[in-house]
C-alpha cells in the first residue's frame, strides 16, 4: 500500500509537489529567519561587549557599584600585575584595559585663547601596542573617516561629527580638560590623528578615543585601569561560561574585603544587559512563534485544499472497501511523507543560506559612506543546534495537522455523499 | 431447498431533510434478489434506483426498515463491517467510471486486491486474469486519461470483477457511451453474469440496458410500481461484435 501511495504522490504534483515546495519554503525560512536573528542578537551583543562591557570585566568593587558613573578615583591599582594574572589564570581569553573619562575639548585660536569648546567622553585604549587586541575590537582600521590612527604619544581620534563641529581635523591641537584620579584639574594638549564614526549617535556628537599610556599620565592614573575586559578567543559570547568564570573569580577572592579589590562581572551583569537580553529573547520567540503559527496555517491551508480536491477519490477508495480509518491514515501517511522530505529539504537549504550568511555575512559597509566602531559593518547569521530542528519540527507537526484536520471530512461527510462527488 | 436470497429488503424507507420538509427518495421498499439474477431498477430520475442501490452496496443506510445484503443487515454495520462487505462481496460501475486518474489501468483493478492484503503473485494473476476478461490486457500500462469511454467502462468493470464479488451494482453504466460501446459494455456484462454466476443490479433508465435485463423493477417516487421477469435478450440494432 506504501508503494500506492509513493506512486501517487509522485504521479500528481498537486498532491507532493506543492506541499513540498511549502513545507520547503516555510521550513528554509524559519531556519534562515531563526539564524539570522540569532545572529543579529549575537552582532547585538559583541558590539555592545567590544565598546563596552567585554564578555567578562574585572573592576574595583566601589567601581563596579558606580560603573555608569566610571569613577576613576575607584580604579584598580596595580593593573599590570592583575592583567598579567588574568591572562595566565584565563588562557582563553584576550585581556585588555580600559579607562572612560569625561571633559571638555577645547580648541584655541592662533592667540591660544579658546576659540570652541565641546563636552566629550572619552575611551583610553591600548592603541599603540602591536599586541592588543583593541583596534580589532573596535574596528578602528575601517572606521577612520578622515586622517589615520595614532601611532605616536599624544595622538587622539575624535569622533568625525563632533570634529566637525568643533571646525577641526587630523593635525589640529585639541586641549582636554578633566579631572585625575585624585580630583585635580587636567589641562592636556594633544594631536588629532584622525576623526571615527562611532554609529551612535551620542557618541558622534561628541566622543574621543586616546591611548592608555597617554591618559594614565594625563589622569594621574599610572598602573591602573578603570576596567580590564576579557573577551572570549575562539567564539563569540557565552552565557553560561561568563558567568561561571566570574562567579569562580569571585569566589576565589571572597576573604578580600577591600573597596579596591578585584570583581569580575559577565556581560550579563552590567547595566540592566540581563533583563534587555531576556527582554529581547522574549520578543525573539513570540517572533518565532508567531512566524510557526502562520507556516503551520498555510500548510494547513494547503492539506484541506487538497483533500477537497481529492474528496472524490476518497469516495470512490470508500466504494472499492477502505475502511474510513484507512483512508484517514493513509492520508497522513501521505502528509508525513511529503512533511518529512520538504521539512528536511527546507532545513538543509536553510542551513546552507545560513552557513554562507554566517561565514560569509552581509556586508552594510560596502552600502554605507563608513563603517563605524560599534555598530558592526557586516551582519551575520548564526548557527546553532536548534537550527537544524526549528524549521524541520513545525513543518513536519504543521503537514501532519494539516492532513489530520483536513482529512476529518472523510468521516464527516457520508460515504455516499463522497461517492457522488467523484462524478462531479 | 430454496437458496436464500442475496439481498432482502424489507419496508426500506430513505428521507432525506429538505428545509422544514423530509423528501422520501425511497419508500417502504420490499424487494428479494437471489444469487445470478441480471436485474435492473429504472424509473425516472428521482424515483430512488441509486438511493436503493447505495443502501444495498452499504454506502448508505436506510432511515427506517431493514436491508440485508449477504445475511448482514446494512443498517446496523459499522464503518468498518460495511467497508469489509463491499471490499469482499460488492463491485461498484459508476456512470463516469470513476477511475482513479494518476493510476495505470493494472493499478486501477489491482487497487482492490491490495485492500484485501493478497500477495503480489497472487494479484498479478488475478488483475490480468480481469483484464483479459474485458479485452484490455494490452492497456494495462496506459492511463485513464488515454482510454476511450468504452475502454475506460471496461476497465471499471474489471475493477469490480477483479476481486470475484457476489453482487455488482451498475449505476447508469452507459448514460455516457454510445450505443455501440453500450452494447459491447452489456455483453460483457451478460457474459460475466453467465460464467461466473456474478449477481448484477443496475440503475438505469436507458432503453439499450432494460433490453438486456432478465428483472426490471420500476421504481416511481419512491416505490416498487412493477417488478417483471422479462427474457434479457436484446435486439441487434447498434450491437456490435466483442469489445
Amino acid at each position: 500500500m506504501i508503494r500506492f501511495l509513493l506512486k501517487g504522490l509522485l504521479r500528481d504534483r498537486s498532491r507532493s509537489l506543492l506541499p513540498f515546495i511549502t513545507v520547503m519554503l516555510g521550513s528554509a525560512l524559519t531556519v534562515i529567519g531563526f539564524s539570522w536573528t540569532n545572529g543579529a542578537m549575537s552582532s547585538m551583543i559583541e558590539s555592545g561587549a567590544r565598546f563596552s562591557t567585554g564578555h567578562v570585566k574585572v573592576m574595583s568593587r566601589a567601581y563596579a557599584k558606580e560603573a555608569d558613573q566610571a569613577p576613576n578615583d575607584l580604579a584598580l591599582a596595580g593593573a599590570g600585575s592583575l592583567l598579567a594574572g588574568l591572562a595566565r589564570e584565563y588562557p582563553n581569553l584576550d585581556w585588555t584595559p580600559r579607562i572612560a573619562f569625561g571633559g571638555l575639548i577645547d580648541v584655541p585660536d592662533a592667540q591660544g585663547e579658546t576659540r570652541v569648546q565641546g563636552p566629550v567622553a572619552g575611551l583610553a585604549v591600548n592603541l599603540r601596542d602591536p599586541g592588543s587586541p583593541e583596534r580589532g575590537l573596535l574596528n578602528l582600521d575601517k572606521a577612520v573617516v578622515r586622517g589615520r590612527l595614532p601611532e605616536r604619544p599624544g595622538e587622539i581620534l575624535l569622533s568625525d561629527g563632533f570634529a566637525a563641529r568643533l571646525g577641526i581635523g587630523p593635525g589640529a591641537t585639541a586641549t582636554l580638560i578633566s579631572a585625575t584620579m585624585y580630583g585635580s584639574l587636567v589641562v592636556q594638549n594633544f594631536v588629532v590623528a584622525g576623526t571615527v564614526r562611532f554609529g551612535i549617535a551620542v557618541m558622534d556628537r561628541g566622543a574621543m578615543i586616546a591611548d592608555i599610556d597617554d591618559m594614565r599620565g594625563a589622569l594621574d592614573m599610572a598602573d591602573s585601569a578603570g576596567e580590564i575586559l576579557g573577551f572570549f578567543r575562539d567564539s563569540p559570547y557565552r552565557r553560561d561560561e561568563a558567568a561561571s568564570l566570574a562567579a569562580g573569580f569571585n569566589s576565589a577572592r571572597h576573604g578580600d574585603g577591600g573597596e579596591f579589590a578585584p570583581r569580575m562581572v559577565s556581560l550579563h551583569e552590567q547595566s540592566g544587559l540581563a533583563q534587555t537580553l531576556d527582554f529581547a529573547a522574549q520578543v525573539y520567540s513570540l517572533m518565532l512563534v508567531f512566524f510557526i503559527l502562520v507556516m503551520s496555517i498555510v500548510l494547513w491551508n494547503a492539506g484541506l485544499m487538497s483533500s477537497l480536491r481529492r474528496y472524490g477519490e476518497f469516495g470512490i477508495r470508500l466504494a472499492l472497501g477502505e475502511d474510513h480509518g484507512r483512508l484517514y491514515r493513509s492520508l497522513i501517511a501521505e502528509g508525513t511523507i511529503v512533511g518529512f522530505l520538504g521539512s528536511a529539504a527546507g532545513t538543509a537549504l536553510g542551513l546552507a543560506v545560513s552557513y554562507y550568511l554566517q561565514n560569509t555575512g552581509f556586508d552594510l559597509g560596502s552600502m554605507l559612506k563608513n563603517a563605524s566602531v560599534i555598530v558592526t559593518d557586516v551582519l551575520r547569521a548564526r548557527v546553532t543546534p536548534a537550527s537544524y530542528v526549528i524549521g524541520f519540527v513545525p513543518g513536519l507537526a504543521a503537514t501532519f495537522l494539516g492532513k489530520a484536520v483536513s482529512g476529518i471530512g472523510i468521516y464527516r461527510r457520508e460515504t455516499s455523499r463522497l461517492a457522488k462527488e467523484f462524478e462531479g | 431447498m430454496t437458496e436464500t436470497p442475496l439481498i432482502v429488503t424489507k419496508d426500506l424507507t430513505k428521507t432525506y431533510p429538505m428545509g422544514l420538509h423530509t423528501i422520501a427518495a425511497l419508500d417502504s421498499v420490499s424487494l428479494s434478489f437471489d444469487k445470478g439474477e441480471f436485474a435492473g431498477l429504472v424509473g425516472p430520475s428521482g424515483s430512488g434506483k441509486t438511493t436503493l442501490l447505495n443502501i444495498i452496496g452499504s454506502l448508505d443506510t436506510p432511515t427506517a426498515g431493514s436491508a440485508v445484503v449477504m445475511g448482514q443487515r446494512i443498517e446496523a454495520l459499522t464503518h468498518k463491517e460495511a467497508a469489509r462487505l463491499r471490499n469482499r462481496h460488492v463491485g461498484f460501475i459508476f456512470q463516469t467510471f470513476n477511475l482513479l486518474p494518476v493510476y495505470t489501468v493494472y493499478e486501477n483493478v489491482e487497487f482492490a486486491l491490495l485492500l484485501l492484503g493478497l500477495p503480489p503473485a497472487e494479484r498479478r494473476r488475478k488483475v490480468l486474469a480481469a483484464l483479459e476478461w474485458v479485452h484490455l490486457a494490452d492497456r494495462a500500462k496506459s492511463r485513464p486519461a488515454q482510454l476511450s469511454g468504452g475502454e475506460s467502462q471496461r476497465v471499471a468493470i474489471a475493477r469490480a470483477i477483479v476481486k470475484e464479488p457476489d453482487i455488482i451494482l451498475a449505476d447508469e453504466p452507459t448514460a455516457n457511451l454510445d450505443a455501440q460501446n453500450s452494447h459491447n459494455i452489456l455483453r460483457t456484462m451478460a457474459r460475466l453474469n453467465g460464467e461466473l454466476g456474478t449477481t448484477f443490479i443496475f440503475a438505469t433508465h436507458d432503453f439499450k440496458v432494460m433490453q438486456y435485463l432478465r428483472r426490471t423493477v420500476t421504481l416511481i417516487d419512491g416505490r416498487v410500481d412493477t417488478d417483471q421477469q422479462t427474457d434479457g435478450r436484446p435486439g441487434t440494432s447498434g450491437a456490435g461484435e466483442q469489445p
